[in-house]
């Protein structure tokens, strides 16, 4: 089997099968789930059964169903906090390699300051000032998650902004939007994807943290940070909170697996394979 | 399993037979790197291998230690070092062999020193790790070493740190680091081919110095005919990984058997036989060079009034070592640097300092061919986009038009039109080479600029590339300024000559003249560092610089 014109390796295939499972479910739960996502249907605590798969939750709604609308709103809001972060991370990043001195020392101390702030404090901070819409959540995580790519895309594009290729394209009077879009972006981007695999992972044990601490999605929304912190007080006698907290594993791992095949032929170099 | 001792001549240091090395990878057995390669070294004897990149000179080099770069393994073959079978031996036995009894020179000391310990750590350590002496024992072998090798202040040179002293004087340093454990074997790779050609000559003859007294058995692994002649008194040329020839140096040299030895022979021969083409200094100059001076953020100018003309049609090879600014000044007409004081005039109107205040057309009409084509071409764009990109850019073509003009350059410059579709990653040095020329071309300028182009590819190519834009120039009638350190190629390709050192320039004029008594002494003092295929050579420079102090 081969992807991007490489070889996939056994653990790059399991990876996409997680994916693709997850992503499935994501988008067919309405068909699939056999339960309404926030029905009870049943006694509280109720123990797996033919009927309830994983069992029931605190409430007694049935958890394989909550998985499967949860991997909507945790995958949906992951892929979009990532692309924001993306976008704007990138795009300033390039900005202060290629842009010059001035632009490149105020977009980096203004990254300075936002690292500077532990990221869940500052997340709690505007998130309890601001409210917990989805829309809030989304800029708040975003915004936080683009200065890690701001340093990426920063150091990416500044190692290949001095490359000779870029300087023949200036010699020749090329303008800054056609340097940025041809010579740079498509060598920039190997590293840029591996990252935005990474990233995506961080993004939803993120919100997770921020649902478990209750200002991430709000019931009786399905989330499976906010499934592991409505059944976790329960771990002694029900282990329920393992199946959202195993969801959200291997998703990860997926992802990982991935992301581990992108590095790797990223890493053996440009067009070559030995 | 066999007995070996019985073929044994006395004094033997190592002996490889049949060795063969290969890459394995997890899709399964890659290419052969050595194939079949067997030769002997005895006490005192200096073997020296030959070859263009890639013909496992270095793989060689390594495997006389067994080892091998990650990926490669020694699949067959015999690597017996005083009268053991290397590859018998376990991981311990070989790491007690190694930097003891068998130690490595690299290509760049700059990147084998560890910046933040000083030159008495680094060179004493393999001996005291080891056990073999205490650490004041090692530094006293150390400066006795640094004073064979006629480093400065032998006595507190180690107490330096690896940026404080010259390329040439930490080249030195390693080959003391490779001594201080009283080594049987000495393997040199490339040690002297990141030097200056004026350092080369000292380091060259310390290390030759060095392996006389010793009488240490050495491998000297170079792709210059001219450095192994001095240094060698056997050679094997490899081509390929597989072996071409082997004999004795003067042999080898003056009478090569093999067509492939013979090609390379009389490609340095080529090189130092003077061919002087005849300058026209009737037309009008094309570019202009007037007084021009240019900093770096600093006070202290890279650049400081230097004065040139090239006309139509010429070619101007501008001299020096590294650090002379040769390069700097061609980003300074090119508008990469800006000059601040001094004018440059291009077909009669005066370019603007910067870049970005030229023209369209001002740029055209001058363009760059740079010295590592490996980060010249975008590895993402085909070759349609990195040669097509002028001429859409420039003259407004169609689709059409490009690819047609695109499949024209790529027949100029010798390469099928089916690569158009190719990638830079698919094309081998030379190639990607040429298609830099190309791009160049597409512009149809007036002035290419060659900034050291022939200095990454190995000699065969190199030459190609030279007879490529000779015979361009002849066609177009483009005029060059061939930036270069390689004295061979001026001689062959310029008409003119500038001989620049500090930032200035301290000769100018057509290559006959500047290349003829009376000379510059600093241009003297270049010629003279050429090394020459004689096995004499070193000797007479020496003696000869020798008279001068």
């Amino acid at each position: 089997m081969r992807l991007f014109g490489h070889k996939l390796t056994l653990s790059a295939q399991i990876g996409l099968v997680i994916i693709a499972v997850n992503v499935v479910a994501a988008i067919l739960a309405p068909f699939i789930a056999p339960y309404p996502e926030a029905d009870i249907v049943g006694t509280a605590w109720g123990p797996p059964s033919a009927e309830h798969w994983f069992g029931l939750d605190n409430l007694g709604r049935d958890v394989f169903s909550r998985i499967l609308y949860g991997a909507r709103m945790t995958i949906g809001l992951g892929l979009l906090i990532t692309l924001l972060a993306f976008l704007l991370g990138t795009i300033a990043g390039f900005a202060a390699a290629i842009l010059g001195r001035w632009v490149d020392t105020v977009l980096s101390r203004l990254a300075d300051l936002m690292l500077s702030m532990p990221t869940l404090i500052f997340a709690l901070v505007v998130l309890s000032v601001m409210g917990t819409d989805i829309p809030v959540l989304i800029i708040t995580v975003g915004l936080l998650y683009s200065v890690p790519v701001f340093r990426l895309a920063r150091a990416v594009a500044m190692n290949i902004a001095v490359l000779e290729y870029v300087e023949a394209a200036k010699l020749r009077g090329e303008g800054l939007w056609w340097i940025i879009r041809r010579e740079i972006l498509p060598n920039a981007l190997p590293p840029l994807v591996a990252e935005f695999g990474l990233r995506f992972c961080f993004t939803f044990l993120f919100i997770a943290a921020l649902s478990f601490l209750g200002l991430g999605i709000q019931p009786p929304q399905a989330d499976w940070g906010s499934m592991v912190k409505e059944t976790g007080q329960m771990i002694a006698l029900r282990p329920i909170a393992l199946y959202p907290a195993g969801a959200i594993a291997l998703l990860t791992i997926g992802v990982n697996l991935v992301v581990d095949w992108l590095l790797a032929i990223h890493s053996r170099g440009h067009g070559e394979e030995v | 399993m066999n007995d070996n001792r019985p073929h044994r001549t006395d004094g033997q240091v190592l002996r490889v037979d049949n060795l063969r090395i290969e890459v394995k990878t997890d899709a399964g057995p890659g290419p052969v790197l050595v194939d079949d390669v067997s030769f002997t070294l005895r006490k005192g004897e200096v073997l020296g291998l030959i070859g263009e990149s890639g013909a496992g000179k270095s793989t060689i080099g390594l495997a006389s230690m067994v080892y091998t770069r990650s990926g490669c393994y020694i699949t067959g073959g015999k690597i017996v070092f005083l009268d053991q079978d290397l590859r018998e031996l376990n991981g311990d036995q070989r790491r007690r062999t190694r930097g003891v009894k068998i130690s490595y020179i690299a290509q760049s000391a700059a990147a084998s020193f560890n910046p933040a310990l000083t030159i008495y750590e680094q060179v004493c350590e393999v001996a005291v790790r080891h056990g073999l002496m205490s650490f004041a024992e090692a530094k006293r072998e150390a400066v006795k070493l640094f004073r064979e090798l006629e480093l400065p202040n032998p006595d507190v040179f180690g107490d330096r740190y690896p940026h404080q002293v010259s390329g040439g004087q930490l080249q030195r340093a390693m080959a003391a680091m490779a001594m201080v454990a009283k080594p049987d074997l000495l393997i040199f790779d490339e040690p002297t081919t990141a030097l200056d050609v004026t350092t080369q000559v000292e380091v060259l003859a310390s290390f030759r110095k060095l392996i006389r007294e010793h009488g240490t058995a050495a491998l000297y692994i170079t792709h210059d005919l001219a450095v192994v002649a001095q240094i060698a008194d056997r050679i094997m040329v490899l081509r390929h990984g597989k072996m071409v020839e082997q004999g004795d140096a003067t042999q080898i040299l003056q009478h090569p058997t093999q067509e492939y030895t013979q090609k390379l022979v009389a490609e340095r021969v080529a090189a130092s036989t003077h061919e002087f083409v005849e300058s026209d200094d009737t037309g009008e100059a094309l570019l202009k060079i007037d007084q021009v001076s240019a900093s770096y953020r600093t006070l202290v100018k890279v650049i400081n009034g230097v004065t040139l003309d090239i006309r139509r049609g010429d070619t101007v090879a501008v001299v020096g070592e590294s650090g002379s600014g040769k390069s700097t000044l061609a980003r300074i007409v090119v508008g990469l640097l800006p000059r601040e004081e001094g004018d440059i005039r291009f077909g009669g109107e005066s370019l603007p300092p910067r870049l970005r205040d030229r023209s369209k057309d001002q740029l055209r009409r001058i363009q760059m061919i740079y010295q590592m084509p490996d980060v010249a071409l975008n590895p993402q764009q085909t070759l349609l986009e990195i040669i097509g990109r002028p001429v859409s850019f420039y003259f407004n073509k169609s689709g059409d038009q490009v690819r047609q003009r695109v499949k024209e350059l790529l027949r100029q410059i010798d390469l099928p039109e089916s690569f158009i579709t190719r990638r830079p990653g698919e094309l081998s040095g030379g190639q990607k080479q040429r298609v830099s020329i190309a791009r160049a071309l597409a512009a149809e300028p007036e002035l290419i600029i060659c900034d050291e182009v022939t200095s990454a590819l190995d000699p065969l190519v190199a030459e190609e590339i030279l007879r490529l834009l000779k015979r361009l120039q002849d066609e177009l009638g483009v005029a060059y300024m061939f930036i270069t350190h390689d004295l061979g190629t001026v001689k062959r390709i310029a008409n003119k000559v500038a001989v620049m050192l500090k930032g200035q320039l301290v000769a100018f004029g057509s290559t006959p003249k500047v290349f003829a008594p009376p000379f510059h002494p600093y241009t003297e003092l270049l010629l003279s560092s050429v090394p020459e295929m004689r096995s004499d050579w070193l000797d007479e420079v020496l003696a000869k610089r020798r008279q001068l102090v």
